[in-house]
C-alpha cells in the first residue's frame, strides 16, 4: 500500500484534472485555444400597436428549440406590463397584459441565440397521414392530376415534396397554375404545397423565421415549408425545392398564422432587428454553463474583477514555472541560484521582454557583482552588506531607467519591474561561489539561472498555455501530479552523462 | 574520450547518479535528526572524541562577534592554525594558516593578511555566510595538520585528505583528495582538487580525477598519482566504519588526514557525500552496494569487523579495479 501511496495519487490528480478539462470542454464547450469567437446573433422583435381602450392583451409568438440554435438568454422588455410565457401547440408565446393603456404602445421581446449542431428540439412523431382535403372541381382533378404526375418522378416523400415545390416554382402546366397565382407570396405558396401534399396524405406545415444577416433592421419572416417523412419534419424551400434550412435561418414560429394576436387594440405592427454580437468563446461557455446549471462555472476564475484576473492570469503560470525549475534541475541538471529566482526572474522578463530583460538583467548583476566586490574589501557584516547590495540594486536601476530614458530606449523603464531583493540575493550569492569556487563556477551557475528564466520565460508568456491554465485551472492538478512523479525520479541527470563521461567505454564489474 | 556516456552504460557501471543518491541513499538512510551530529563539527569533534577517535586539537571558538576580540589569544602560541565555521558546507569558509610573518600571517597559498583579515574572516562565519541556510555560526580555531610526507609529491599546499563512504557503516569506497594549485589549498573536487581512487581491499592508490576528468599525474607537481600505498589502511577503513556508530547516519562521506605525528585523524564528517568518488574509482557505488546488502552478516558486526568484510568481499574479485 505504501509503495502504491503516490502512484495512486498521482493518477487521482491526474484523472480528477483531465476529468474535469474534459467536461468544459466537450459539455461546456469552454475552448481549448485562445481567442476563439463565437457568433452570437441579437434577435429583436418590436411590437407595437394602439390601445381601442380597457384591458389589452398582446400575444406574441417567441422561439422554441428552433433547430440549428440555441438560445443563451432572453429579455422582455415592456414597462407596466404583466407577462407570461407559455406553450401553444407547437409554439411558445409571450403573453403581455396590461389594464389601461394610454397613447402608442411598444413592447420588446430580445433574444440572443447561437449556432449549434445539434438540435435541442426532440424529433417530433408521426402526426398519420394527412386527410385528403375536399375540393371542388376542377380543383380535385386537377390535384389529382399533378399527384399522379409528382408521384411517377419520385422516391420518397421527402423528394415528392422537393419535385412538387420545384414544378410549382420553374414549370407551372395549367394543373398547377389553378394553384400557384404568379406573383403570389411565399406564404400562399406554401399553403398551396401544403393543401396538394395533403392529397398524396403527406402531413406538411408552414413555419416562419427569420434569415438572420448582419444587421439587418425590419426583417421580414419568411414562410417555409416542412414535410415529415414518417421520422422527422423536413424542411424544403419554397422557393426552390431544395432540402434544409439555409444556415442563419432561425426558425420563430410553426403554422399559417400570424406571430401577434392582439385583443382590444389596433394597427399591430410587428418588425425584426438582427445584429451579429461576436463574443469571445470564453463568455459564451461561461453564459451555456449557466443555462445548464453547471456548478463547475461557479468556481471559474472567469467570474472575478478583471483585475483581479489579470494578476491570476500570470500567478497561474508560476506553478508551471515551478515545474520547468523541477525538470530543469532534476532531469537535465541545470546549477542556478537559489531554487525559484530563475522563475521570479522570468515572471519580470514577460514586462521587459526577452532581449531586453536578458541585457537589463545581464547589465544590474554584472554592476552589482563589481561593487559587492568593492564592499568585500570594507569587510562589513553579512546583514549591513546584504541592505548595501540592496541599495545598490535599487540605485542601480534607477539609473538604468533614467539613462535609457535620455537615450530613447524605452525598455530600459521596465527595468524597474525586477524583484530588487531577489537581484540583491542574486548578486551576492554569486560574489561568493565566485569566491569560494572562483569565476567558473559562479559564471555557470549564472548562465544555468539565466537558461532557467529564458526557458521558464518563453513557456510562460506560451498564450496557448496561459489561456489553457487560466480558463483550465484544474489543470494545476495535473502540473502537480507531473511534479510529484519528478519527485521520485531517480535516473541520471542528463548533465551526469557529460559529467560521468570520463567513465566511458570503461570495464563494468 | 567521448563528450557523452550512455544511461545503459551508467547503469552497467552501477553509477549513483545525483536523483538517486539523494533519494534512495540520504532520503531513506540518514535522519534528519542525525544531521547536526555532522552538521555541527564542534559536536561531531565531541562524539568523536567521547568515542576515543582521534580529531584535530580544539584551538578555541568564537561564538560572537564580542568574542572576536580574543582571537589574538586564542592563536597565541599557535605558529600555525585553521579557522573553520562550525557548520561549514563543501570546505568553504575554511582558512589555512600555514604559519608567521612578523605581524602577519600565511595563507596555505602563501599570500600573507593582516590580523584585521583573520577577524573579518570570522565575523563572516559567525554572520552565517557560510553556514547552511545561513545560521548564525561558530568559528572553530584547530590544530593544523601536518601532513604525511607520504602525498608531498601529489598535492600542491593545503592538506589531502582521505574520503571514504560509509554505506551503514561499510565502508564501500575510498578516494584521496589531492589540493592543485586551482583549489586554493582546498580538498574539495568542485574546487578543483584531483581525487584518486583507493583500492579499498589494499589502500592502494589507482589514477586520478580532476575536472570530472582522469588523470594519472598531478596537474600542479606532475608526479605519477596511482601506486601510492597508505600505510595503515585497516585501521583507518575500521575508523571510517566506526563513525557510523557516531551518527547513525546510512550514507555518510568520512574525511580522515594523516598527520605526520598524529597519524590518521577525522576532520570531518558529511551526510551529503558527493558522487565524484565514483569517477575517482572508475566503477559505481551501488555495484558494492549491492553485494553488500545480499551478502552482509546477520547480526550486527563491529567497524573492525564490517571492514573486514568489505575487503574480503572488494578484494575477492579482482578486475573490479581499474
Amino acid at each position: 500500500m505504501k509503495r502504491l501511496h503516490l502512484p495512486l495519487l498521482i493518477l487521482a490528480l491526474a484523472a480528477i484534472s483531465l476529468g474535469i478539462f474534459q467536461h468544459k470542454v466537450r459539455n461546456l464547450g469552454f475552448p481549448v485555444l485562445p481567442a476563439q469567437i463565437t457568433d452570437n446573433w441579437i434577435v429583436e422583435a418590436r411590437v407595437a400597436f394602439e390601445p381601442t381602450g380597457g384591458a389589452v392583451t398582446a400575444r406574441m409568438l417567441i422561439p422554441h428549440q428552433p433547430p440549428g440554435f440555441a438560445l443563451l438568454d432572453e429579455h422582455f422588455v415592456s414597462r407596466d406590463y404583466g407577462l407570461t410565457t407559455g406553450m401553444t401547440g407547437d409554439n411558445r408565446e409571450a403573453i403581455w397584459t396590461t389594464r389601461s393603456p394610454r397613447g402608442r404602445q411598444v413592447v420588446y421581446y430580445r433574444t440572443t441565440v447561437y449556432e449549434i449542431t445539434r438540435s435541442l428540439r426532440p424529433s417530433e412523431e408521426y402526426p398519420g397521414p394527412a386527410d385528403i382535403p375536399q375540393l371542388e372541381e376542377p380543383y380535385a382533378s386537377a390535384a389529382s392530376a399533378i399527384v399522379e404526375r409528382v408521384r411517377e418522378r419520385s422516391a420518397d416523400i421527402t423528394s415528392f415534396a422537393t419535385v412538387l415545390v420545384r414544378d410549382m416554382a420553374h414549370a407551372p402546366d395549367e394543373n398547377l397554375a389553378l394553384f400557384v397565382t404568379r406573383g403570389g407570396d411565399e406564404r400562399e405558396r406554401v399553403r398551396a404545397a401544403i393543401q396538394l401534399l395533403a392529397g398524396a396524405r403527406i402531413p406538411a406545415r408552414m413555419t416562419h423565421g427569420l434569415h438572420l444577416t448582419e444587421r439587418a433592421r425590419d426583417l421580414q419572416p419568411r414562410a417555409w415549408l416542412e414535410v415529415h417523412n414518417t421520422r422527422e419534419w423536413v424542411p424544403i424551400n419554397p422557393a426552390d425545392g431544395s432540402v434544409g434550412y439555409p444556415a442563419n435561418f432561425l426558425v420563430w414560429w410553426y403554422g399559417d398564422q400570424d406571430p401577434l394576436e392582439l385583443s382590444r387594440a389596433r394597427n399591430a405592427q410587428v418588425s425584426f432587428a438582427v445584429t451579429r454580437n461576436f463574443q469571445s468563446a470564453v463568455d459564451a461557455a461561461q453564459q451555456r454553463a449557466l443555462l445548464l446549471d453547471s456548478r463547475i462555472a461557479d468556481f471559474s476564475l472567469l467570474g472575478l474583477p478583471i483585475q483581479t484576473q489579470n494578476m491570476y492570469r500570470v500567478l497561474l503560470m508560476v506553478p508551471v514555472g515551478a515545474m520547468i525549475i523541477v525538470l530543469l534541475r532534476n532531469v537535465v541538471g541545470f546549477q542556478t541560484f537559489g531554487t525559484f529566482m530563475p522563475v521570479l526572474i522570468a515572471l519580470s522578463f514577460r514586462e521587459t521582454e526577452l532581449l531586453g530583460g536578458v541585457i537589463l538583467f545581464t547589465l544590474i548583476v554584472s554592476l552589482g557583482l563589481a561593487i559587492r566586490f568593492y564592499l568585500e574589501h570594507l569587510k562589513l557584516l553579512l546583514v549591513p552588506r546584504l541592505a548595501a547590495v540592496v541599495i545598490v540594486v535599487v540605485m542601480l536601476m534607477l539609473m538604468l531607467s533614467i539613462v535609457s530614458h535620455h537615450l530613447g530606449i524605452e525598455h530600459g523603464l521596465a527595468v524597474a519591474l525586477f524583484p530588487m531583493v531577489i537581484l540583491a540575493m542574486t548578486i551576492e550569492r554569486m560574489s561568493i561561489v565566485w569566491e569560494e569556487h572562483g569565476a567558473a563556477d559562479a559564471i555557470r551557475q549564472g548562465v544555468g539561472s539565466m537558461g532557467a528564466a529564458i526557458v521558464g520565460y518563453l513557456l510562460m508568456i506560451n498564450p496557448y498555455l496561459e489561456h489553457l491554465i487560466f480558463v483550465f485551472p484544474e489543470l494545476l492538478l495535473l502540473v502537480l501530479a507531473v511534479t510529484l512523479l519528478l519527485g521520485r525520479y531517480t535516473g541520471y541527470r542528463l548533465s551526469e552523462l557529460i559529467r560521468f563521461r570520463a567513465l566511458s567505454g570503461r570495464s563494468g564489474p | 574520450m567521448k563528450w557523452f556516456i550512455t544511461p545503459r552504460e551508467l547503469r552497467r557501471l552501477g553509477i549513483v547518479g545525483m536523483n538517486q543518491r539523494n533519494t534512495g541513499m540520504i532520503a531513506r538512510l540518514n535522519h534528519r535528526r542525525n544531521y547536526p551530529l555532522v552538521d555541527d563539527k564542534l559536536l561531531t569533534k565531541k562524539l568523536a572524541l567521547d568515542a576515543g577517535i582521534a580529531v584535530p586539537e580544539l584551538y578555541g571558538v568564537i561564538e560572537t562577534n564580542h568574542d572576536a576580540r580574543h582571537l589574538p589569544d586564542l592563536i597565541a602560541g599557535h605558529e600555525d592554525f585553521v579557522i573553520k565555521p562550525a557548520h561549514g558546507s563543501g570546505g568553504n569558509g575554511i582558512l589555512v594558516i600555514t604559519g608567521r610573518m612578523g605581524e602577519r600571517f600565511r595563507k596555505a597559498s602563501g599570500l600573507l593578511e593582516e590580523i584585521d583579515s583573520l577577524e573579518h574572516h570570522v565575523s563572516n562565519i559567525l554572520s552565517g555566510m557560510y553556514s547552511l541556510g545561513g545560521q548564525p555560526d561558530k568559528a572553530m580555531i584547530e590544530y593544523r595538520v601536518k601532513f604525511d610526507p607520504l602525498f608531498a609529491d601529489v598535492s600542491f599546499q593545503g592538506v589531502p585528505d582521505i574520503r571514504t563512504v560509509v554505506y551503514r557503516g561499510y565502508p564501500v569506497m575510498a578516494m584521496v583528495r589531492l589540493p592543485t594549485r586551482g583549489s586554493d589549498g582546498k580538498a574539495n573536487l568542485h574546487q578543483g582538487a584531483v581525487g584518486a581512487g583507493i583500492d579499498i581491499a589494499t589502500g592502494v592508490t589507482g589514477h586520478g580525477v580532476w575536472h570530472n576528468d582522469i588523470v594519472e599525474r598531478h596537474p600542479d607537481t606532475g608526479a605519477g598519482i596511482a601506486g601510492i600505498a597508505i600505510p595503515g589502511w585497516d585501521r583507518l577503513l575500521e575508523l571510517a566504519a566506526g563513525c557510523y556508530e557516531l551518527t547513525e547516519l546510512g550514507y555518510l562521506g568520512v574525511d580522515v588526514v594523516l598527520d605526520r605525528d598524529l597519524g590518521p585523524l577525522i576532520l570531518e564528517l558529511n551526510a551529503r557525500p558527493g558522487l565524484a568518488v565514483q569517477i575517482a574509482n572508475g566503477v559505481g557505488l551501488s555495484t558494492s552496494i549491492d553485494r553488500i546488502e545480499a551478502q552482509k552478516p546477520k547480526n550486527p558486526p563491529s567497524p573492525a569487523e564490517r571492514a573486514a568484510f568489505v575487503q574480503a568481499l572488494i578484494g575477492a574479485e579482482p578486475g573490479v579495479r581499474s
